[in-house]
């Protein structure tokens, strides 16, 4: 496309113009673009600097792969539920015949609560669900009821995604009230008019037409919760070994006993958040071609 | 019976997202044996720790909004005045922090950065808390720029430039006199967003080795009980102000183009 578009326009002048934007790139160069590489070429060098894929192939042993395996469960888990109950808040809200003021209040929360991460949240949780917390003391004094003992605990797989869809959850109500916002009312009215019953319209209309931002927006949390490092740092310790917890303990204190590995294993974070982030862009092109 | 459904997934909500807030102000009141005070928030403010690190941290967010308002104004000014086929590329520049984690971001920097490279940022605390200050405005980019980008799309560019260079204004006086109080909203807008963002940030800080509040946060989760609720609230707090004044700003804004 430049190549084009510099053969129409004979180049007599200097491009002079490219360097109004000379410094924002030199800053992405040096600050985004070049520590980014510098890694992902670490992954495929030996300690001597020679190249190899034996980092890789390292990140295959059980301990890393039990790292990922879990950080990917817990990122399912959490961008599922996410889209589920954002996706309901979010119809309620903007669908459902609630009071239109809502409206407002609501989405400023989401803006609110999904900038909420790190490790504030964590220790909301703790204060709320831990073992002295809020609602396990009144569970336990007013109704018997000892979660601890029933088997919960928050420093774990389902304690994690409870905490991970507090910012989960908000950010798939701000994406995704845009898109029912765009569902056209005659839509509706062409599909009772021709005898559809709620479900019906749903099943074959709305849900068709929002599936790619729905999948998107599902990448797109994913993506989310698989970077997230503050929150789980701070609520579990390092009691729970998911990928960024590992990571950050490689970077202090090279636990893995080889830099190289530590650099595969950050080159396989940036593989999965930009295989999701690129399938949210993707689905969000296409999603645009109904919604507008 | 939709009206229903609409109200029940309302109220599970409203239940799972307040009860977190209320239950972590309740502990913070909880210091005091057999009664609510609020020795956990005197016990926080008091200690010299968190004034230090609270205000490293406010300052190196006022040195992050004030960088990224000079790289990101004139680069989206820019590229809406003559640039327009750089926009793609610039764009996706500025989405990639969102694409690459930031815990991978600051390895990098740690490996290009180090004390015998070219560049030997991390060699001196103050060349780190540089490096960490660029860390963080490549965090808040993707704020920063889709701010000012929509801030500059309500505004004539083009006509705004030719009627201050007619009027023999350079480059500076038209991005500072003419172009920033255009578009003053939408930077404030970015800027609260950046310092909530910068405020509460523990991986970058953490890796650098830098006194900042997140890792200060952290280090009294990991030996302190009713605190890190009260630290909570702060940050709760400080998060919703910053909210706050953007939704105040844009409606603000709205009032007086109304009023024009």
């Amino acid at each position: 496309m430049t190549q084009s578009a510099a053969a129409r326009r004979p180049g007599r002048r200097l491009p002079l113009h490219w360097l109004g934007v000379a410094p924002f790139v030199l800053f992405a160069l040096m600050f985004l673009i070049l520590p980014t590489l510098q890694i992902v070429v670490g992954a495929f060098q030996d300690g001597q600097g020679r190249f190899t894929l034996g980092n890789i192939a390292g990140l295959f042993s059980p301990s890393i792969m039990a790292s990922y395996w879990i950080s990917i469960r817990i990122s399912v888990a959490s961008a599922l539920l996410g889209c589920l109950f954002g996706f309901a808040i979010a119809a309620a809200v903007t669908l459902g015949d609630l009071p239109r003021w809502l409206r407002g209040p609501v989405l400023t929360f989401s803006g609110v609560a999904s900038n909420f991460a790190g490790v504030p949240l964590a220790f909301a949780f703790l204060a709320t669900l831990g073992r002295l917390g809020l609602v396990t003391m009144l569970l336990k004094n007013w109704f018997g009821i000892n979660i601890y003992a029933m088997g919960f605990n928050l420093l774990s797989f389902g304690g994690l995604t409870l905490v991970y869809l507090f910012f989960q959850i908000p950010l798939m109500i701000l994406i995704i009230t845009p898109a029912l916002d765009g569902l056209r009312r005659e839509w509706r009215e062409a599909a009772t008019s021709l005898g559809a019953t709620g479900w019906q319209y749903w099943r074959m209309v709305a849900l068709p037409i929002l599936f790619p931002s729905l999948l998107g927006t599902f990448a797109l949390l994913f993506a989310n919760a698989f970077g997230a490092v503050a929150t789980a740092i701070a609520l579990t310790g390092s009691s729970l070994s998911i990928v960024p917890i590992l990571l950050f303990a490689q970077i202090r204190g090279d636990v893995l006993g080889d830099p190289n590995l530590g650099y595969a294993l950050a080159f396989g974070m940036i593989v999965v958040t930009a295989v999701a982030n690129f399938a949210y862009v993707w689905l969000r092109a296409r999603s645009e071609r109904w919604l507008r | 019976m939709k009206r229903l459904w609409a109200w029940i997934a309302l109220a599970l909500g409203l239940v799972y997202f307040f009860l977190p807030l209320i239950g972590t102000l309740e502990f913070s009141l909880r210091k005091r044996r057999g009664e609510y005070s609020l020795d956990a928030y005197v016990a926080v403010l008091e200690d010299p720790k968190f004034q230090e690190t609270f205000s490293y941290s406010v300052i190196m967010a006022l040195f992050t909004i004030a960088f990224g308002v000079l790289l990101v104004v004139p680069t989206a000014y820019w590229v809406r005045l003559r640039l327009p086929r750089a926009r793609p590329v610039v764009e996706f520049l500025t989405l990639l922090p969102l694409v690459i984690p930031p815990i991978v971001v600051v390895f990098g920097y740690i490996r290009l950065y180090n004390t015998s490279s070219i560049l030997p940022l991390t060699g001196s605390a103050m060349g780190t808390n540089v490096l960490l200050m660029l860390g963080y405005a490549t965090l808040s980019l993707p704020y920063m720029y889709r701010a000012v980008d929509t801030g500059l799309r309500t505004i004539d560019v083009a006509t705004l430039t030719e009627a201050a260079q007619s009027l023999g204004a350079g480059w500076v006086t038209i991005l500072a006199r003419v172009i920033l109080p255009n578009v003053l909203v939408a930077v404030l807008s970015g800027a609260f967003l950046t310092f909530a963002i910068v405020i509460g940030e523990f991986v970058m800080a953490a890796l650098l080795n830098r006194p900042a509040f997140g890792p200060y946060m952290q280090l009294i989760g990991a030996n302190k009980a009713y605190e890190p609720a009260a630290l909570a609230v702060i940050a709760f707090a400080i998060t919703w102000a910053c909210m706050g004044l953007i939704q105040l700003l844009t409606r603000f804004q709205r009032h007086v183009r109304v009023a024009r």
